[in-house]
């Protein structure tokens, strides 16, 4: 686009937003761009809450510009497509994720991996290459690049849907990147919160032995009971660990505050992977003796491309998996980001945008 | 020894052995078994001085049996094979590197992955199935099953060869296995010691461009000139660092000290890969944002199995590659060792054991 910004549309928009570290949100109304030839419209219906809101709302990684609106995990209804926009009209239901931009020429671009792009423009608290700010999900309206857009399949409830944008695809892309989804083997899922129940479902759709660590006992009923995880394994207790060692082909480390790696290495057997898709503020700390004798690896993984987002839905469309969530007003976001810290929610917060977000 | 020992082991064979946690080794005898119906039996000639050889003469790790007869990069030429032996005859040149028996059956044996067996047995201070204690190459004879011995093509000199049972194996093994042996790769080497100057080589020889990362401006013209390296970065120098961000496809680090992950994993592409080779007492820290926001990983990996370790030495004899050793007598190992520790060798000390061992009376 070669317009600069005072040249540049703007059309009216309105969500809520924090405006200093509190993070407390309130009504906020800003701008967006209009439609452009490769853009799509959404009337925003749901969006999810993840635990990366917080951690920006609160200025946790130190990078957030305020006023930010946070929201990476957006359904809703196309309402205007762009005269070059093919896969997408008017009607159809929609999804936006982790990421609105990026320079689409690089090696990461052209792979499919846009999610890695050095230029990635982010849903929110990022800046568009005509620098103005991007405002994620807690709106009414947001405007995408068709690129950037998903297709949201007909079976797949729009607000349970919904966290699969960031939390699905986060443990999708890191299992298929890492091979983690052969049959028969063994998966630990580190951490029952937003990533770590909707990675036991998808795990369990490819056909792997799926056991829960978690350091709270009174985890392990829904584990096996509602999510229907093979096992539990108490990582609090030494004897459960001593007896695990050596057990497990792969770990996704769901967990973002600051825990020892040890434990969780000794489970794996030889060849075994962890990937750690928690973001903790500080460190790890890396024992190397269980990776050298025991050839195990520690491994990142950051959402997914835009092509494999789709495959991901498309997946968990076919083997009916969604999000546990708890449906919220979008006035009781704050008193949901308190509970958040506490991790008292099962396992997704879902702002009903539609139906609540008003003037 | 006990009356036990004496019918396992009929053969007497001498070498050196460290007999405390002093370290200091001296001339010592004992006896290897028979030649059993599967075991190769050879006269060494040459054996490299490991790292390791070090820290066990010392019982660092804690786990030393004395006395301690060290060596597991052993070279020598066949002197008798068992009935059932089908790949070696009396002549030949073989090698024996970390490890000299496995379960066989479990998993990672049937995956050509004796290296990783929990039943693993290693070349020297170990229980071997008789009862007796494992010793390893700074010694005059030795006795091997034959599914640990490798056999050493005739190109291949026999002393330039024996760092490759450890130090080869060692880095090439993670350089297949995390698939950075793909020509046109960036390949960073940190350390440049008995593995990295082998790492440098072998990845050469892969196709790969090769940077040696050194905290030291001194080894430049080393890793260069006579190593082959296409280039070379200060780690110390933060200019060069970052000029450096995001350029390699893979990082092999041999050092075994404690130091910093965070500079080399910002050296790494998107799903670039981070090997760590060297064991340091304290665990490193691992700053989660690169791994996560890059896809990238950090892996580990410890010596090779036999199949590999032969195909190592094949590929070493086809390219022509070898350990720069520096050889001495058998009666300098004590100096030597000491000059190890500060790590004053370029770049593997080799024991000339065929002709400076000498039989103790």
């Amino acid at each position: 686009m070669s317009t600069t910004v005072e040249e540049q549309k703007q059309q009216k928009a309105f969500g809520w937003a924090a405006t200093d570290q509190s993070g407390t949100l309130s009504p906020f109304n800003f701008s967006r761009r209009e439609n452009g030839d490769e853009d799509v419209t959404l009337k925003i219906l749901y969006c999810g809450v993840c635990h990366s809101d917080l951690h920006v709302l609160k200025n946790e990684w130190g990078f957030t510009s305020y006023p930010v609106v946070p929201g990476h995990e957006i359904v809703g209804v196309a309402t205007k497509v762009g005269k070059n926009v093919t896969n997408f009209k008017v009607g159809d239901r929609v999804g936006v994720g982790v990421l609105v931009g990026s320079c689409k020429t690089c090696e990461c671009c052209q792979q499919d991996l846009e999610n890695y792009c050095p230029q990635i423009i982010f849903t929110f608290n990022s800046y568009n290459p005509d620098g103005t700010k991007t405002y994620g999900g807690y709106s009414d309206m947001i405007v995408v690049d068709q690129r950037y857009v998903l297709r949201f399949p007909d079976n797949l409830p729009l607000d349970a849907g919904a966290p699969l944008l960031c939390a699905g695809i986060t443990v999708y892309s890191s299992m298929k990147y890492y091979g983690m989804t052969e049959a028969g083997k063994h998966l630990g899922v580190a951490g029952l919160g937003g990533l770590g129940h909707v990675a036991v479902k998808i795990a369990k759709a490819f056909g792997l032995k799926v056991t829960v660590i978690s350091s709270s006992p009174d985890k392990e009923s829904e584990a096996i009971n509602r999510l229907e995880a093979d096992s539990f394994l108490l990582s609090s207790d030494p004897a459960k660990m001593k007896s695990a060692i050596g057990s497990m082909d792969y770990i996704i480390d769901t967990v973002s505050a600051a825990h020892p790696l040890l434990p969780l290495l000794s489970v794996l057997k030889v060849n075994g992977k962890l990937v750690t898709v928690g973001l903790p503020n500080k460190p790890l700390e890396l024992p190397v003796f269980p990776l050298v004798f025991g050839r195990k690896l520690v491994g990142g993984s950051d959402v997914g491309g835009m092509k494999e987002t789709q495959e991901m839905l498309d997946f968990c469309a076919k083997h009916n998996i969604a999000a546990d969530i708890e449906l919220i007003r979008m006035d009781e976001i704050n008193t949901a980001m308190e509970r958040l810290a506490k991790s008292d929610v099962r396992y997704r917060f879902v702002i009903d945008v539609g139906n609540s977000l008003s003037q | 020894m006990t009356g036990l020992s004496e019918e396992v082991r009929p053969n007497k064979a001498f070498g050196w052995a460290a007999i405390d946690t002093s370290g200091v080794l001296s001339p010592f005898k004992f006896s290897t078994r028979g030649t059993g119906e599967k075991d190769v039996a050879f006269k060494v000639l040459y054996c490299g001085i490991c790292h390791s050889d070090l820290h066990m003469i010392k019982n660092d790790w804690g786990s030393s049996i004395y006395p301690l007869v060290p060596g597991h990069e052993v070279v020598g030429e066949v002197t008798e094979v068992g009935s059932k032996v089908q790949k070696f005859k009396v002549g030949d040149r073989v090698g024996v590197g970390c490890m000299v028996g496995s379960c066989r059956s479990c998993d990672n044996c049937t995956n050509n992955l004796e290296n990783y067996c929990p039943e693993m047995i290693f070349t020297y201070g170990a229980k071997y199935y008789d009862g007796t204690v494992t010793y390893g190459g700074y010694s005059n004879t030795m006795v091997v099953d034959e599914h640990f011995v490798v056999g050493i093509p005739e190109n291949l000199p026999l002393d330039a060869a024996a760092p490759l049972l450890c130090a080869g194996i060692t880095v090439y093994s993670p350089l297949r296995f995390y698939g950075l042996d793909k020509p046109g790769l960036h390949v960073g080497v940190v350390g440049l010691g008995g593995l990295g100057h082998l790492a440098v080589k072998f990845a050469k020889a892969m196709g790969t461009k090769v940077t040696v990362i050194s905290t030291s401006p001194s080894k430049q013209k080393e890793a260069l000139e006579n190593l082959g390296a296409d280039s070379f970065l200060v780690s110390r120098d933060q200019d060069q660092l970052r000029a450096a961000i995001g350029t390699f496809d893979g990082i092999v680090d041999t050092v075994s000290a404690q130091h910093p992950l965070l500079p080399l994993l910002g050296l790494l592409k998107s799903h670039g890969k981070l090997v760590v080779l060297g064991i340091p007492e304290k665990p490193l820290e691992l700053p989660a944002f690169p791994l996560i926001q890059g896809r990238k990983l950090v892996g580990g990996s410890m010596t090779g199995g036999m199949k590999e370790t032969q195909e190592m030495i094949d590929f070493a004899a086809e390219h022509g590659i070898k350990a720069d050793t520096e050889v001495i007598a058998m009666d300098y190992v004590n100096a030597a060792m000491d000059r190890l520790l500060k790590g004053d060798v370029k770049y593997r000390f080799v024991i000339d054991i065929g002709n400076t061992l000498k039989s103790i009376s």
